[in-house]
C-alpha cells in the first residue's frame, strides 16, 4: 500500500489541506518577494506569536467540537493572569513560576466552571452564556481585582520568560530564540490529542457534537461532559493568559480581550464546524498558523497591514463558504 | 394469553401511564417472546410511543409491572433496559453523522463496559463481526453522514447487536426504504429471529412488515383494542382497528369529458435534481405525483410554484407562461402551494388562526394604505367555517390545533385566494387517519369545483383514493404514468420502489 492510498478519502477536499496549501503558497510568494522571509528567524518569530493564540484555539476547538461556542475565554485568560499575578505579589512574591501557573489555571478552571454550570446544568445556549460571562468576568476584574497595569511582575515570571530552549544568531546576523513556552503549547497539544482521540470522554465530546440527542439516548452523561469541557477550556485559557503576561512582562488587565473572534476564526478555518462534531488539532494549528502569518507577514508580500482583517475575513468566507456551499448543493440535489 | 411453552422476554402487566391528567396508556398487557416479531400499530396519540418509552425505560409507568427476561424490573431506566438487551432504533437512527461506521457501532459497547480509553482496534473488530453476522458489507471507516439511508439503518441495527440486543424495537422502519431495501431488511430480520432476537415494529404502515411478524397489537386511545396472529390482519382491518371506524375507500370522480387544460408543464428540468418533466393538468383533475424520498418529487412541487428555480422547460397556466423561480408570479397566476412541512414552511405557528388565513388576502382588502380589517376577518372566518376547522376560538394560535386542523388552516388560506391550480405536498403528513379522510373529501370537492389539484405524496392509499392519474418519479424522472382508477396499491408500491 503506497502513501497516497493511505490518505483518507476526503483528503483533497478537507479544510486542513486547503489551509496548508494556502500557507505553502503564501510562503512561496513571500520567499520570492523577500528571500529573507523563509529563515529560522521568521519561523521562530511566528512560532512565538502562535503560542498564546494556539493554546486558546485548542480550547475553542474543543468547545466547537462539542457543538457549543465560547467567546469568554479571553476574559477568563486575562482574569486568571491578572489575578494570579496579584495573588503572587500579595502573598509570596518569590512564588516559583510553576506554582503561579497552577494558580492561573485554577482560576481559569473556576471561571470555566461557571460557564459550565450555566451551560450543562441550566441548559442555556452557549453563545448567550459566554457573551454574558465575557462581560461579567471582564467587568469584575476591572472593578474588584484591579485596573492598573503591573510591570513589576513576580521575579519568577520574568525568569520564565527568559528561559529558552534554543537561541542563536543566523549567518546573516539575525537573532532567533525559541522560548520555554513552546513546551506549554506542545504539552497542551499532546494532552488534548490524547483526551480527544484515546479516551471515551474525548470520543463522547465528538458524539455530543454530532448529535446531542443520540448521545443522551446511548447513555452518555451529556451535562458532565459539557461541564468538563468548559472547566478544561477555562484552565487552558488561564495557562494562555499567564504565558501572555509572563512573555509580555506585564500584567495588563486590558489585553487579550478582543482576540476571541480571531481565535475562533483560526479554528473555523481549520475545519471545525459551528454546528459541532467536526474539528481536529491539526486543522486548528494550521488555522492558527495561517492567521498568525497573515497578521505578521502580510507586509512581506507588499500588502499593507490595514488589509489584514480584510484578508482574514476573505479567508474565512472562502474557507468555510466553499464547503458549506458544496454541502448545500448536495442537499438540494438530494431533496 | 401468555404462551405456555416459554416465558416471554418482555412481559408488561396492566400498564397505565398518566401525564398531568391525560391517560396515555390504560391497563395495557403486552408480551413479546424471544425470536418473535411483533407489530405495534396505532395512530398518532394512541399510546404506542408511550408504550415503547416504558419498555425502554425512558418513562416510568404510573401503574403496572414490567418483567424483562424473567426479572421483575420495579425501577426501569434506559441503562437497565439496555443492560437486559432492549435496544430502540429510532426513526432518525440516533447515529453520529460525524463519526465513522465502526465507532458508531462499537462506542456504546465500550461505554457500557465502563472503559476509560477508547480501543479502536477492538471497535473495528467488533463492528466487522457484527456486519458479518447480518451479512452486510459497509466500509467501516466511512463517516455515517456519507451513507445512504438504508445503510444508516443497518448501522443502527448493528449497533444494537453489538450491544448484545435481545429485543430490537424499530420505529417506522420502512418509511425511507425502496422495495429492494425493504426485502433485504426483512431478510436480516428473519436471520435475527433465528438467532433468538425479538423485534417490535412500531409503525402506521405495517403492510410491509406483516409477512415477517408473528403477532399484531393495535392500540387506540391508550387501550389495546386488538391482538392476534399477524395472518389475521391486513391493511384494511388494521385501519379499522386503529381508527375504530370503517373509513370507506372513496374513489375520485372521473374528470369531465372535454375539460379544458389548466396547467401544462413542458420538459421542466433542474440539473442534478429532476429532468424532462412534462404533463398537463385539466380543470377538475387530481394528479398524483409520487416517488421515494430523494426522487425529486418535493423539488418538482416547489419548482412548479417557483420556490425552486428550474433550469429549463416551461410552466404555463391557461396558456400564459409563468416565469420560472418566481413564487409571486406563480401565485398571481393563481397557483397555490401547501408545503409538506406546514410547521416550518406553511404556518405562522404563534399567530392566530384568523391571521394565518387572512394573510393570503391582504392585498385584496387594502383600502389605500390601510387594511379593511372587518372585511378581511369576515372572509377568513367564512373559510374557517367552510373547512370545519375545529377550534375553540379563531383568535387562538395555530400551534394549539391538532395536525389535521392545522392542515385545514393552511388550505383555507389558499382557498380564500380562489386558486385555479392547487399543489398539495404531503397533504396528510402527521394527520390522524380520521382527519385524513376529511382532507381527502375536501380535495375531491375542490376538484369538483373545477380546480386542478396536484397531490404530492408517498402515501399510496391516499393517492389511490384521491387521484385520477398518478405520475411515479424515480431519480428525478417520471418513470410511470398510472390511471388512478385502475391502479392497485401493490402495483404502485412495486413501480415506486423496484
Amino acid at each position: 500500500m503506497n502513501f497516497l492510498d493511505r490518505l483518507p478519502k476526503d483528503f483533497w477536499t478537507r479544510n486542513e489541506t486547503l489551509v496548508a496549501a494556502v500557507i505553502v503558497a503564501f510562503c512561496i510568494v513571500a520567499t520570492i518577494s523577500d528571500p529573507l522571509f523563509f529563515t529560522v528567524t521568521t519561523v521562530s518569530d511566528l512560532l512565538r506569536a502562535s503560542i498564546v493564540i494556539g493554546i486558546l484555539a485548542i480550547g475553542a476547538m474543543l468547545v466547537l467540537v462539542s457543538g457549543g461556542i465560547d467567546v469568554s475565554f479571553t476574559a477568563i485568560a486575562v482574569f486568571a493572569m491578572y489575578a494570579a499575578t496579584k495573588i503572587s505579589l500579595a502573598l509570596w512574591p518569590e512564588m516559583p513560576w510553576p506554582m503561579i501557573f497552577i494558580v492561573a489555571m485554577l482560576v481559569g478552571a473556576g471561571l470555566g466552571a461557571i460557564n459550565g454550570i450555566f451551560i450543562a446544568f441550566f441548559k442555556l445556549p452557549t453563545l448567550i452564556v459566554t457573551l454574558g460571562t465575557l462581560s461579567v468576568f471582564r467587568g469584575f476584574l476591572l472593578t474588584f481585582v484591579g485596573s492598573q497595569r503591573i510591570s513589576a511582575l513576580p521575579p519568577e515570571m520574568r525568569d520564565f520568560s527568559r528561559g529558552v530552549l534554543a537561541r542563536g544568531t543566523t549567518e546573516a546576523g539575525n537573532f532567533y530564540s525559541i522560548p520555554w513556552s513552546v513546551l506549554a503549547l506542545v504539552g497542551v497539544i499532546v494532552l488534548t490529542w490524547f483526551i480527544l482521540q484515546k479516551t471515551m470522554l474525548g470520543r463522547s465530546i465528538y458524539a455530543i457534537g454530532g448529535n446531542p440527542e443520540s448521545a443522551r439516548r446511548i447513555g452518555i452523561n451529556v451535562p458532565w461532559t459539557q461541564f468538563f469541557i468548559y472547566v478544561y477550556v477555562g484552565a487552558l485559557a488561564g495557562l494562555a493568559g499567564i504565558i501572555h503576561g509572563s512573555v509580555g512582562r506585564m500584567a495588563d488587565p486590558f489585553s487579550l480581550v478582543g482576540l476571541e473572534l480571531s481565535v475562533i476564526a483560526a479554528v473555523v478555518l481549520g475545519g471545525a464546524r459551528l454546528v459541532g462534531g467536526y474539528g481536529t488539532i491539526t486543522g486548528t494549528l494550521l488555522g492558527v498558523a495561517l492567521i498568525v502569518i497573515v497578521q505578521n507577514s502580510l507586509i512581506v508580500v507588499g500588502i499593507p497591514t490595514t488589509w489584514q482583517s480584510v484578508t482574514i475575513g476573505l479567508l474565512i468566507l472562502l474557507g468555510t463558504g466553499v464547503p458549506a456551499y458544496r454541502a448545500k448543493r448536495a442537499a438540494a440535489r438530494a431533496g | 394469553m401468555a404462551q405456555t411453552d416459554a416465558t416471554p422476554f418482555i412481559d408488561l402487566r396492566n400498564i397505565t401511564k398518566r401525564y398531568a391528567g391525560v391517560t396515555a396508556l390504560d391497563g395495557v398487557d403486552f408480551e413479546v417472546s424471544a425470536g418473535e416479531a411483533v407489530c405495534l400499530a396505532g395512530e398518532n396519540g394512541s399510546g404506542k410511543s408511550t408504550l415503547i418509552k416504558i419498555i425502554s425505560g425512558v418513562e416510568k409507568p404510573t401503574e403496572g409491572t414490567i418483567n424483562i427476561d424473567g426479572y421483575d424490573i420495579p425501577q426501569n431506566s434506559p441503562r437497565i433496559a439496555a443492560a437486559r438487551g432492549v435496544m430502540v432504533i429510532f426513526q432518525d437512527f440516533s447515529l453520529f453523522p460525524n463519526l465513522p461506521v465502526y465507532e458508531n457501532i462499537a462506542y456504546p459497547t465500550q461505554m457500557n463496559a465502563r472503559r476509560r480509553f477508547f480501543d479502536r482496534a477492538a471497535a473495528r473488530t467488533l463492528a466487522g463481526d457484527v456486519l458479518a453476522r447480518i451479512g452486510v458489507e459497509i466500509d467501516l471507516n466511512e463517516r455515517v453522514e456519507n451513507l445512504p439511508v438504508a445503510q444508516k439503518q443497518l448501522v443502527a441495527i448493528c449497533r444494537a447487536l453489538a450491544s448484545n440486543a435481545q429485543l430490537i424495537i424499530m420505529d417506522e422502519p420502512t418509511t425511507a426504504l425502496t422495495e429492494k431495501e425493504v426485502q433485504r431488511l426483512l431478510g436480516i430480520i428473519r436471520r435475527l429471529k433465528d438467532d433468538g432476537v425479538a423485534v417490535i415494529f412500531v409503525s402506521h404502515k405495517l403492510a410491509e412488515v406483516l409477512e415477517v411478524s408473528e403477532k399484531v397489537v393495535v392500540l387506540r386511545n391508550g387501550q389495546k383494542v386488538a391482538e392476534g396472529p399477524a395472518t389475521n390482519f391486513d391493511t384494511k382491518s388494521l385501519t379499522l382497528h386503529m381508527t375504530g371506524r370503517d373509513v370507506p375507500e372513496a374513489k375520485p370522480a372521473a374528470v369531465v369529458q372535454g375539460a379544458p387544460t389548466l396547467m401544462s408543464v413542458n420538459s421542466l428540468g433542474k440539473s442534478g435534481v429532476f429532468s424532462d418533466i412534462s404533463f398537463e393538468l385539466k380543470a377538475g383533475e387530481i394528479l398524483g405525483v409520487t416517488g421515494l424520498l430523494g426522487s425529486g418529487r418535493t423539488s418538482l412541487a416547489k419548482a412548479l410554484f417557483g420556490l425552486v428555480r428550474a433550469d429549463e422547460g416551461a410552466v404555463s397556466v391557461d396558456g400564459q407562461q409563468i416565469p420560472l423561480g418566481d413564487p409571486i408570479a406563480a401565485s398571481q397566476a393563481r397557483i397555490g402551494y401547501v408545503p409538506e412541512d406546514r410547521l416550518t414552511e406553511g404556518l405562522f405557528l404563534t399567530q392566530s388562526i384568523m391571521r394565518n388565513v387572512a394573510i393570503g388576502r391582504l392585498d385584496e382588502h387594502a383600502r389605500g394604505s390601510f387594511l379593511d380589517m372587518k372585511g378581511l376577518y369576515a372572509e377568513a372566518s367564512d373559510w374557517i367555517a367552510r373547512l370545519k376547522v375545529k377550534a375553540p376560538d379563531i383568535q387562538a394560535p395555530v400551534q394549539s390545533l391538532s395536525g389535521g386542523n392545522q392542515q385545514r388552516v393552511a388550505l383555507a388560506r389558499w382557498l380564500s385566494r380562489a386558486p385555479r391550480v392547487l399543489i398539495l405536498n404531503g397533504p396528510s403528513v402527521g394527520v390522524d387517519v380520521g382527519s385524513k379522510a376529511d382532507i381527502h373529501d375536501i380535495i375531491r370537492e375542490l376538484a369538483g369545483e373545477g380546480i386542478g389539484v396536484i397531490v404530492i405524496s408517498d402515501d399510496l392509499p391516499e393517492l389511490l383514493s384521491t387521484c385520477n392519474r398518478i405520475l411515479v418519479m424515480r431519480e428525478g424522472r417520471v418513470t410511470d404514468e398510472i390511471d388512478g382508477a385502475a391502479a392497485t396499491e401493490a402495483d404502485l408500491a412495486h413501480r415506486l420502489a423496484s
